[in-house]
């Protein structure tokens, strides 16, 4: 690691990396109200796919001359039925005879949440180190692998073994996240494409650890772990009644973490720095290296928590699919959110909100659930071109406004 | 081609960048355009060429309103521009760049290269330019580029010929080669808006001089105007052109270079057998055309670009195959050539880029965090100490202008004790009175017994700066001279001349 490829480097990530910084700095500095535009406008794309996927409205649309009023209401109640079902589905069941089932998709959101708070507070401090980070879904992966081996596999006293998952969890991440990070800083490999393949080596690791007898629950061949011992699961939140456990609290725990590490502390203001400008970070003699290793390891760790919380709190097995698609939707969420741990939050629970009400739509409005993964996506085109939002709400270019003046 | 601006007018929100400002160019004429960085001369081009919308007056060329949407509808009119940042492709010949934009097809319905071709000779031949139309670009010194982009602008039919800041890179050689072009031009019908903050320049060759301040017009001149009354006019107040500063008096060899040699990425040799010494309490300037060798030197002293071979001692201490962080813990101050790029972080308030390098130490930060009392309470000393414009100290470092981003890279690097200041370029793109400032700090710290290494490619600067001066040239040391070495010599050996060492 000479001062000279140190150098060679940074002027290398300069001229490659500056249309991808500039995209991931427009997105991370986007401002609030461009967000919550883009949020209503892929409302509003919903609506018109819920509207042209509804059979009602099919119907009447083929006698729309004689009585257009039909297709009109059936189009509203289209709408109305399809986004009154996300509401019962993620928040409050309007139609439940006892509180408690009232609030039950509120906390399957909230449950839903908290990996993709933890992957998505990950990626952020990735991204606003500047590093392009893909690589979420083979960490949670690994932190799911080392925690639910734990789990399942150790027999400790309460207390004890779960903080012992955990500590696996962390491992495993750390260890997903530093092995890009160590390529990066050592030979130049750009994370994106080394984090990309790590999520496939960690998704058919998983796959082969689950064919051995080792991994499988005694006596079956199918490809899933025994149950996580109760002594390394998440206590429930809110008692046996409800999936919320204290996962999402530690969540929110590592959330105030992650404020704190970006804004208050020396190694955060390092991370920030080599983020916005490596150039002037290298000349302020800051180690851009070493900052691309701990980003990633730190990223590895988050995403690793998720997994973990997948495994010891919402699944309680290994199995295949247990990391979903969290490592891409936290990229989403990251994105959504502005890489704040505020926003990421805020973007956390409205993911796992969206994606609560799956079921609920697909029965009360009888949409199939590819219109949430839809809406889903149309977000993330309209935060990922304010241009376009500004255009469309005829919003003014803050950023065109101060180069011009400055 | 007669070419007039009637009230032109140019606001970026509040900001008017342009004030009804009336400019009328001759034909067969240089009119030079004064004024100092920001003060709205490259806005007015722009508009003129039509890659801004004026908000209000009017463009006629013959005396005919014309409305050109685009560089392309100016070009038609028979403007030509030659920005300051040249427009060409690298990797692409000459002749082909001349072409882009207006292809034309042989008879085979391919492109007409050899058309392009004779084009490049004629003109270049026409004013003695010497290109060859076959060389790639990016093979050519960047005097030879700017011939091609005045072969471009000519090769379409240019009556009126812009040059934004055409001698910013240029060796004083290579700079008096281009006023003989320019005369040529004018010579030869085309006339030529001459966009600069030189007064060498405009009274060498321009014949009408309009000076522009703060975007509006305060005035015009003869070229018989003295430079203090053109430089009153630009900036607006009496200004003193050279440096006041007391005679130094050198102390002991703080920073000495033996024999240091480096590599630059290419292969090709960026610094050969270098030896230098500086001592405490003076400045040694060194002068070059850019990309002789300085920059590198700068950074190889730093620890940002290794060394193959050499020796760098700050105070006895070798320097050679540390990090970057523990250079500047030895005690060296470093004002980067690029301020925007090495100097700043733009997206960061300027409370934090006061202390980019301070922050891992005390008071700034204890046990990890950092205490963002102490860096406000830095940033409230630092902004006044340092004059720096700004309307909060939480405002971002690229919302300021390049003379208080230079005033915030200053007063960061002074803030810790030095033993060298290193500073390449320390006023370029600098208003005068930011000048003036710079210098004045520069000098404080040599009288405070620091060794100054200043690597300047503006010659005024280096002399009015300098106790001594070394030439650089393809990475060698020419030769070290006194202060009053006269400007022919300097500019001789920034050529690559020899001079015997005398100082």
């Amino acid at each position: 690691m000479s001062a000279e490829e140190a150098k060679t480097e940074t002027v290398e990530t300069k001229d490659r990396g500056d249309e991808a910084r500039s995209f991931f700095r427009s997105v991370v500095e986007s401002n609030g109200l461009v967000v919550f535009l883009a949020v209503v406008a892929a409302l509003v794309v919903g609506a018109v796919l819920v509207v042209s996927a509804d059979n009602a409205v099919q119907d009447s649309a083929g006698y729309f001359f004689s009585r257009p009023t039909d297709l009109l209401a059936a189009a509203w109640s289209a709408v109305s039925d399809a986004y009154v079902a996300m509401f019962q589905g993620a928040i409050y069941n309007l139609q439940a005879d006892s509180f408690s089932g009232a609030i039950k998709p509120l906390t399957n959101s909230l449950t839903f949440s908290a990996p993709l708070i933890f992957a998505g507070l990950g990626l952020g401090v990735g991204f606003r180190a500047g590093l392009f980070n893909i690589g979420a879904q083979g960490q949670v992966i690994l932190g799911a692998i080392l925690a639910g081996y734990v789990g399942f596999q150790f027999h400790l006293p309460v207390g004890i073994h779960l903080a012992l998952a955990i500590v696996g969890a962390i491992l495993g991440g750390a260890l997903w996240g530093f092995i890009p990070g160590l390529l990066k800083a050592t030979t130049g490999a750009h994370e994106v494409i080394v984090t990309i393949m790590l999520n496939y080596v960690g998704l058919y690791l998983l796959a082969w650890l689950l064919s051995l007898n080792s991994f499988q629950a005694p006596g079956s061949n199918n490809p899933k772990s025994p149950p996580i011992d109760g002594s390394a699961q998440w206590p429930k939140l809110l008692g046996d009644n409800f999936g919320l456990h204290w996962g999402f609290v530690a969540a929110l725990l590592a959330a105030w973490g992650v404020w704190w590490l970006m804004e208050r502390s020396t190694w955060g203001f390092t991370f920030r720095a080599v983020g916005a400008n490596p150039s002037a970070a290298t000349n302020a003699g800051m180690n851009v290296k070493m900052t691309y290793v701990l980003v990633m390891v730190i990223a590895g760790v988050l995403a690793g928590l998720a997994g973990g919380t997948q495994v010891l709190g919402t699944e309680k097995a290994l199995t295949t699919g247990i990391a979903g698609s969290i490592g891409f939707d936290a990229i989403t969420v990251a994105l959504l959110g502005r890489s704040r741990p505020a926003g990421i939050v805020a973007a956390g629970i409205l993911f796992g909100g969206l994606r609560a009400s799956g079921p609920t739509l697909q029965v009360q409005a009888n949409l199939p659930i590819d219109i949430v993964l839809v809406i889903q996506s149309v977000i993330v085109l309209f935060i990922a071109a304010p241009p376009l939002v500004r255009f469309l709400f005829r919003l003014p270019n803050p950023r065109l406004m101060k180069e011009v003046t400055a | 081609m007669k070419l007039e601006l009637r009230g032109i007018t140019k606001k970026f929100g509040d900001f008017v960048a342009n004030d009804k400002i009336d400019l009328t160019v001759e034909p067969g004429t240089v009119h030079a355009l004064l004024g100092e960085n920001g003060a709205g001369k490259s806005t007015l081009m722009n508009v003129l060429f039509g890659l801004y919308d004026a908000d209000g007056g009017e463009i006629l060329v013959d005396d005919k309103v014309v409305n050109f949407v685009g560089p392309g509808d100016a070009m038609r009119a028979g403007i030509g521009m030659v920005h300051q940042h040249f427009m060409l492709i690298h990797p692409f010949t000459v002749a082909e760049n001349v072409m882009l934009g207006h292809e034309q097809l042989a008879s085979n319905r391919l492109l007409d290269i050899d058309a392009a071709r004779r084009r490049v000779l004629e003109i270049s031949d026409r004013f003695g330019f010497n290109v060859d139309p076959d060389a790639l670009v990016e093979d050519l010194s960047v005097g030879a580029q700017q011939r091609v982009e005045i072969i471009k602008a000519l090769s379409r039919d240019a009556n009126v010929l812009i040059l934004d800041e055409p001698t910013a890179v240029l060796t004083p050689q290579e700079t008096d080669e281009l006023l003989d072009i320019v005369g040529q031009l004018r010579d030869s019908g085309t006339s030529v808006v001459l966009i600069t903050h030189k007064l060498r320049e405009v009274q060498a060759i321009a014949d009408t001089i309009t000076v522009i301040r703060l975007g509006k017009v305060v005035g015009t001149a003869l070229p018989t105007a003295s430079q203090s009354e053109l430089a009153t006019l630009m900036v607006g107040r009496d200004v003193t052109m050279a440096v006041d500063k007391p005679k130094a008096k050198p102390g002991d060899v703080l920073l000495k270079i033996t024999d240091l040699n480096a590599v630059g990425d290419t292969g090709l040799k960026t610094l050969d057998d270098v030896s230098l010494e500086v001592r405490a309490g003076e400045i040694l300037a060194i002068a070059g055309v850019q990309g002789n060798g300085q920059t590198e030197l700068a950074e190889v002293i730093l620890g940002a670009v290794k060394a193959t071979s050499g020796s760098i001692t700050l105070d006895g201490e070798e320097l050679l195959g540390r990090s970057i962080k523990s250079a500047l813990n030895a005690g060296i101050g470093f004002v980067p050539e690029d301020r925007t790029v090495d100097g700043v972080v733009s997206t960061f308030t300027i409370e934090n880029n006061l202390v980019l390098d301070l922050i891992g130490q005390a008071p700034f930060s204890s046990r990890g965090n950092i205490d963002v009392d102490a860096i406000v309470s830095n940033a409230k000393e630092k902004i006044a100490e340092f004059d720096v414009r700004t309307t909060s100290s939480k405002a971002t470092a690229g919302s300021l202008s390049g003379g208080n981003q230079q005033k915030v890279v200053l007063a960061r690097e002074l803030s810790r004790e030095l033993k060298l200041l290193i500073a390449s370029q320390p006023t370029r793109g600098l208003d005068v009175g930011s000048i003036e400032f710079v210098h004045q700090r520069i000098v404080a710290e040599r009288d405070k017994g620091v060794a100054v290494l200043i690597v300047s490619s503006e010659l005024d600067e280096v002399m009015a700066l300098a106790d001594r001066i070394a030439v650089m040239y393809h990475g060698k040391i020419v030769g070290v001279v006194p202060p009053d070495t006269d400007r022919k010599t300097l500019g001789l050996m920034m050529a690559g001349a020899h001079q015997e060492e005398n100082a």
